[in-house]
């Protein structure tokens, strides 16, 4: 079984972005960049059916992104990806995860050996979207099943039953592989890459692809632009309601009535 | 092509997603621009008998898809479903409800149909024959603007609450047109063996106009039922913060925030959570927010409506009571 994960670098969750003039952008200068944690949940799902199997032939970590997102791919071979691959040219560097989904689909289609289980995160945290593993799964004509929360793959390695919540409920469905998983919180805890893992990791392979690897790309087009990024408009401040217990409850519920309007 | 706009009007088991309803007003106010229509979609088995509310809704016409195979969601069928019927409407703009189904259907979709897209947006608005569309971007604390090219069909998911639905115009008709679908052995790979309803008949966060979320001060599972006594009131839904789902006083399916679920409810009333920027993330987008912490420093304050400096303890069964004395009138 040969698996694959997807990875992006992102922005840390607890690092403050600046927005740069006229909202053309983020300031990357000084920001700290990590693994998607969704994506990290991937990685780790892969690692561990390693562990716990021995039909895992490789896995291969992915990553679409700048120079600097070697980083991130050093981080999934750290926690025990065998090679990476890294997409790494400006002219695909988009905010459009229809494109990059293409992008990647075509990577992956250059691969010989084919995979027989894909991973990425359900959304990545920078673009709130959650397109790239659906589209990914369309573009290469596979099964996908979306925000993952449990999984049994077949002794044989041919089918696994998997666990996806939904709205208000779970449901356990079936299928064969090869296929793509999107991962939800809850299945697996990253582990953190230990130093000497994190050491060995810089003499893994990594691949580089450029645009000229992936002709096919030019089939597709970013049909969705990034315009501007700005700061959500600022919340009026917090009114605070005075007073002890009793008349705090009868005052709030007053202003839910009849100032906010959402009794 | 024509400049319709269609809806893909979610269900399950029956039961409309009230923000379908949302977009189908959406649709009839972007499609009244250009002199175009708003239409509808359904899919799913015995969905017919939904085209009736869907018309009063504000949709001039509805294709259903209607299939056994399409009693449950799943992915491929429901593409080559909606596709079908895009196809059929000939449609220029697709809107979807910003939900689990939504947003991995629209995925779908929008790569099968070589379209443009944009998830989980705010606004959306039409530019000659693009489509400008606002979204939550880096866990929501920005917005991000987005330009779908207008040369091919646009599919945009959009959050719950972020528009409004009509007043329903009952009576009113719409053109009725069944879609026909084929499925392959290919196209149905995936097989559902179960659907097990979480937290047991309690709504989820997600689908609830109030969220009632408690954090780690809640202290106990036990403890929960006091906020399950404010949701009851409220005809609401329990969430938690990560710290109160890691120590086990709430299952993972009721986290909200950047690794839990994003809530955009009507009211949000958050109860001994302090407000860490994950959470925010989970959150940020309700309407109305309300905080009670001891603590006049805790950082939920900059994103709340209204703040009660107070023990949780001891407001929130007041509360209960307010609410309740609210609806006896
Ligand atoms: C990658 C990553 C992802 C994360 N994802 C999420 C996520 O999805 N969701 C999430 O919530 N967190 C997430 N976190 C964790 C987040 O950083 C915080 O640790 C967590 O939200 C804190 O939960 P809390 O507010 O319940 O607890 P605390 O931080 O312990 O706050 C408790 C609050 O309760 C108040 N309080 C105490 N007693 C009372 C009382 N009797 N009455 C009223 N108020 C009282 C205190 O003043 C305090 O403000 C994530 C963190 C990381 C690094």
């Amino acid at each position: 079984m040969r698996i694959l994960t997807i990875v992006k670098q992102v922005p840390d969750s607890n690092a403050t972005i600046k927005v740069l003039a006229e909202g053309k952008g983020i300031d990357f200068a000084g920001l700290k960049l990590v693994a998607d944690p969704f994506d990290e949940f991937g990685i780790e799902l892969a690692v561990q059916l390693r562990e716990k199997r021995s039909d895992v032939s490789e896995i291969v970590a992915l990553t679409l992104g700048g120079e600097k997102a070697g980083e991130t791919l050093r981080i999934a071979l750290a926690m025990g990806a065998d090679v990476g691959v890294h997409i790494c040219d400006p002219k695909l560097e988009t905010k459009d995860e229809l494109f990059n989904a293409a992008v990647i689909a075509e990577a992956m289609k250059k691969d010989a050996k084919g995979f027989d289980l894909i991973l990425c995160g359900k959304h990545n945290i920078d673009l709130d979207a959650g397109a790239v593993g659906p589209a990914v799964a369309e573009f290469l004509d596979l099964p996908h099943v979306g925000a993952v929360t449990g999984l049994d793959v077949s002794a044989d390695g041919k089918h696994f039953t998997a666990r996806r919540r939904i709205e208000g409920a779970e449901e356990v469905v079936e299928c064969d592989l090869p296929a793509l998983l999107t991962i939800e919180k809850g299945l697996v805890e990253p582990r953190y890459p230990s130093l000497p893992n994190l050491m060995k990791a810089k003499k893994k392979p990594v691949t580089l692809l450029t645009a000229g690897d992936l002709p096919g790309v030019a089939e597709y087009a970013e049909t969705t632009k990034f315009v501007s990024i700005s700061a959500p408009p600022p919340k009026p401040e917090c009114k605070f309601i005075e007073g002890e217990p009793p008349q705090m409850a009868k005052e709030l519920v007053r202003l839910l009535r009849d100032e906010a309007k959402v009794l | 092509m024509t400049s319709n706009v269609l809806v893909f009007i979610e269900q399950r088991r029956g039961k409309v997603h009230p923000a379908s309803y949302q977009l189908l007003n959406l649709a009839t106010q972007v499609a009244a621009q250009t002199g175009a229509q708003a239409e509808a979609c359904i899919v799913g088995e015995g969905v017919a008998s939904l085209a009736d509310a869907v018309a009063a809704q504000g949709a001039k016409k509805v294709y259903i898809v209607d299939d056994p195979v399409l009693a449950l969601y799943r992915a491929i069928p429901y593409t080559k479903a909606l596709v079908a019927a895009l196809d059929a409407a000939a449609a220029k703009i697709l809107l979807v409800p910003t939900t689990f189904m939504g947003r991995d259907l629209a995925s779908r979709v929008a790569a099968r149909k070589r379209a443009a897209l944009a998830i989980d947006c705010t606004e959306v608005r039409q530019d000659g024959a693009d489509l400008i569309a606002v979204k939550p971007m880096y866990a929501g604390k920005f917005s991000g603007t987005f330009r779908l090219t207008g040369d091919r069909l646009q599919v945009v998911t959009v959050r719950s609450n972020a528009y409004s639905a009509a007043a329903p115009q009952t009576g009113a008709r719409a053109d009725v047109q069944s879609v026909a679908l084929s499925l392959t052995d290919r196209d149905q790979r995936l097989k559902i063996n179960e659907v097990t309803a979480t937290g047991s008949g309690v709504k989820d966060v997600t689908e609830a106009d109030i969220v009632v979320s408690g954090g780690r001060s809640l202290k106990s599972a036990e403890n929960f039922k006091i906020l399950y006594d404010l949701a009851a009131a409220l005809d609401g839904a329990v969430g938690a913060s990560r710290a109160a789902c890691d120590a086990g006083y709430q299952p993972h399916t009721r986290q909200v925030g950047l690794t839990g679920k994003v809530v955009t409810p009507k009211l949000y009333i958050a109860c001994g959570i302090d407000g860490a920027i994950q959470h925010l993330a989970g959150m940020r987008g309700s309407k109305v927010i309300v905080a009670i912490n001891t603590k006049k420093e805790a950082p939920i304050f900059k994103v709340a409506t209204y703040g009660c400096i107070a023990d949780l303890f001891t407001l929130v069964p007041l509360l209960t009571e307010e609410f309740k004395k609210l609806k006896e009138h």
